[in-house]
């Protein structure tokens, strides 16, 4: 205990309370891929044996493949269009000196404080009053507004790290500014864009509130799977889906913080001068 | 007025950011294949001057040409100037040879021959087989290099040099300096280098513009700069200096005759100074070019007499605080350590005799 630096040193009662409250976060998650093997359609222990039937059943239904494909064309609508438009404006507000632009960056932020329910609600009675149906496309305009501060919160830090000098440096030797773009601005923010995007499809794939306002007839996936939960002997299958979603969320969202990790580690040590 | 055989010609060019006049009126005319230096503490203007040749800023007023062209109307992408810049600005993303071969892409060359100038440009910056490598797997030194062969690999009319050498190590630095010149020599490039150090200015310029203020306040040879600085202000900038309030009192027979403040009066030629009889001058003297004299036996008769205050000791010289009788700031003397110095000081609080040239004594105007 005694070696180590200070700054290091161990503290017993903080590492508990660390463990304790990842326990308290992720131990009620865990619930889900535990009873989607479960072969019971009850929720309850002791559990009754191992089954992967719920998952077999996934497979046969076409209103859910139908929910995913509705999910995954929003999704990745929104992914390109929020991840384009965050490049634009972390580059406008890095680069530029703008006025009012603290607030703008505030105002680019701000739908993630507000509830979702009351933007629900808002664009709700806009689309309404502007007698646009209710569909996949009024679901993607919700989830744009949702999406957007992820993007630009993954993509500020990138273009602010960004040394300007670069472009300078390449305009130097000969390139005008559109290829500058390409041959050195975005691949050295690319990994920010790579984040942004698998952040930003994963906020609108499992986005409920904006879709349960703004949907149509065709249900998004997790607005099938509220549909469903009213039928006790389609739980289990909820379950399944459930788990599988986690794990593909999960596994993006790891991604996209490991892949924004590695550029940041290039960026800090190309500033290092022996 | 245009210097037809100027590589670059700066007129009349201002620039304002705002209220605030970074350079002002200021016109210069650097010859090909010349190491110029623009050198001046950070603010005075330099970097903003160098910018605008490489056209990152534009000309609030003026022209500036090159080899000729005027070029307010010409972006940096089309201009014939390369820079190194201050960090290096190496591209993170690619390998030292993407680096160096970058502006070679807009050309259209074969690739083998691409391939053969990057590798003539790894060998003229003495860095064969570091092409793989990756800008962070580089020392500064090596960076700098990179940064030059870049840069030179596209045969430009004119080398900016943003204070390439400020981010290394003194040692390094003077490697650098030595290796610099040497490459300048050899690919026969003007060279506009930008420096706070006086030092790496002297060693390395074929002419220098001290700057201050957006103005250049003198333009010279390094030791024009050194032995005749025109302005108190280039004199203080440019190594030590001790400075004395003198007065004229008179003029005759093809000398000049003043009464200097704590050295007595001193006789100069004629042409040192054109201040009237009875006229305030400013005297400036160079701490090496007072000798210090132990004893009063080995001093020349005309010796000043003072008393050391304190001693900084430099290795192959000393730098004495002088305490002499009428005078309230000491006098900075320079003495070579040509003999074994067991403390150095063991000599405070001794007397000693100071004798000068009055050759050396330069007059400068009162301001």
């Amino acid at each position: 205990m005694s070696d180590g630096s200070y700054i290091q040193r161990p503290n017993r009662p903080l590492q508990v309370y660390a463990a304790l409250f990842l326990i308290v976060l992720y131990v009620p998650i865990l619930f889900l891929p535990l009873f989607s093997f479960n072969a019971s359609i009850y929720v309850r222990f002791p559990l009754e044996g191992f089954t992967t039937e719920w998952y077999r059943q996934l497979f046969q239904r076409d209103a859910l493949w139908a929910a995913f494909r509705n999910s995954l064309s929003v999704a990745l609508t929104v992914s390109l269009i929020t991840t384009a438009l965050g490049v634009l404006a972390a580059r406008a507000v890095t680069r530029y000196r703008l006025p009012g632009q603290s607030a703008i960056v505030t105002f680019i932020m701000l739908p993630l404080v507000v509830p979702g329910i009351i933007l629900g609600v808002a664009l709700l009675v806009l689309i309404s009053r502007l007698g646009v149906p209710l569909s996949l496309y009024t679901v993607t305009l919700g989830h744009l507004i949702v999406c957007l501060p992820f993007s630009v919160a993954t993509l500020l830090p990138r273009f602010e790290g960004f040394d300007r000098s670069m472009e300078e440096a390449s305009a130097d030797l000969g390139e005008p500014p559109w290829s500058t773009f390409w041959r050195v601005t975005f691949p050295i923010v690319f990994p920010g864009v790579v984040a942004s995007f698998l952040l930003t499809f994963t906020v609108s794939f499992d986005e409920f509130i904006m879709a349960f306002f703004l949907s149509g007839t065709d249900p998004t996936l997790p607005m099938y799977i509220w549909s469903q939960l009213r039928f006790p002997r389609e739980f289990p299958s909820v379950l399944a889906l459930s788990s599988m979603i986690l794990l593909v969320s999960f596994l993006m969202v790891f991604l996209a913080l490991w892949i924004g990790r590695l550029g940041a580690v290039d960026t800090r040590s190309e500033g290092r001068v022996e | 007025m245009t210097a037809i055989s100027a590589m670059i010609s700066v007129r009349n060019v201002g620039k304002s950011f705002g209220t605030f006049r970074a350079v002002e009126d200021l016109s210069l005319d650097i010859a090909p294949g010349e190491f110029f230096t623009l050198l001046g503490a950070s603010g005075c203007g330099k970097t903003t001057l160098l910018r605008m040749i490489a056209g990152f800023e534009g000309t609030s007023a003026g022209e500036i040409y090159i080899d000729g062209q005027p070029m307010s109307a010409v972006p940096p992408y089309l201009r014939p100037v390369n820079m190194v810049f201050q960090n290096y600005a190496i591209f993170p993303h690619l390998n030292v040879r993407d680096n160096i071969a970058y502006g070679l892409r807009r050309l259209g060359l074969p690739r083998a021959k691409q391939d053969a100038m990057v590798d003539e440009m790894l060998d003229l910056v003495a860095m064969p087989g570091y092409g793989n490598r990756r800008a962070n797997q580089l020392s500064g030194g090596q960076r700098q290099r990179v940064a030059l062969a870049r840069a030179l690999i596209l045969k430009p009319k004119v080398l900016l040099l943003d204070e390439p050498l400020g981010a290394l190590d003194k040692r390094l630095r003077e490697q650098m300096q030595l290796e610099l010149r040497r490459l300048q020599r050899s690919v026969g490039i003007t060279f506009v280098f930008v420096t706070h150090d006086q030092e790496e200015a002297l060693t390395l310029s074929d002419r220098i513009a001290v700057m201050a203020g957006g103005k250049i306040l003198q333009l010279d040879s390094p030791a024009r700069l050194y032995e005749a600085p025109r302005s108190r202000k280039v004199a203080s900038f440019i190594g030590n200096m001790n400075f004395f309030d003198a007065r004229v009192v008179a003029r005759d027979r093809g000398r000049v005759q003043l009464d200097v403040e704590g050295l007595g009066t001193c006789d100069l030629a004629e042409a040192s100074t054109t201040a009237p009889v009875g006229a305030g001058v400013c005297i400036a003297i160079r701490p090496e070019k007072l000798v210090a004299h132990v004893s009063e036996d080995a001093a020349p008769v005309a010796a000043l007499q003072g008393r050391i205050e304190a001693t900084t000791y430099l290795g192959e010289r000393s730098h004495l605080h002088v305490r002499v009788a009428g005078r309230s700031a000491p006098l900075a003397v320079s003495s070579q350590n040509t003999a074994l110095q067991q403390d150095a000081a063991a000599g405070d609080g001794r007397p000693v005799w100071l004798s000068w040239d009055n050759e050396s004594l330069i007059v400068l105007d009162q301001d």
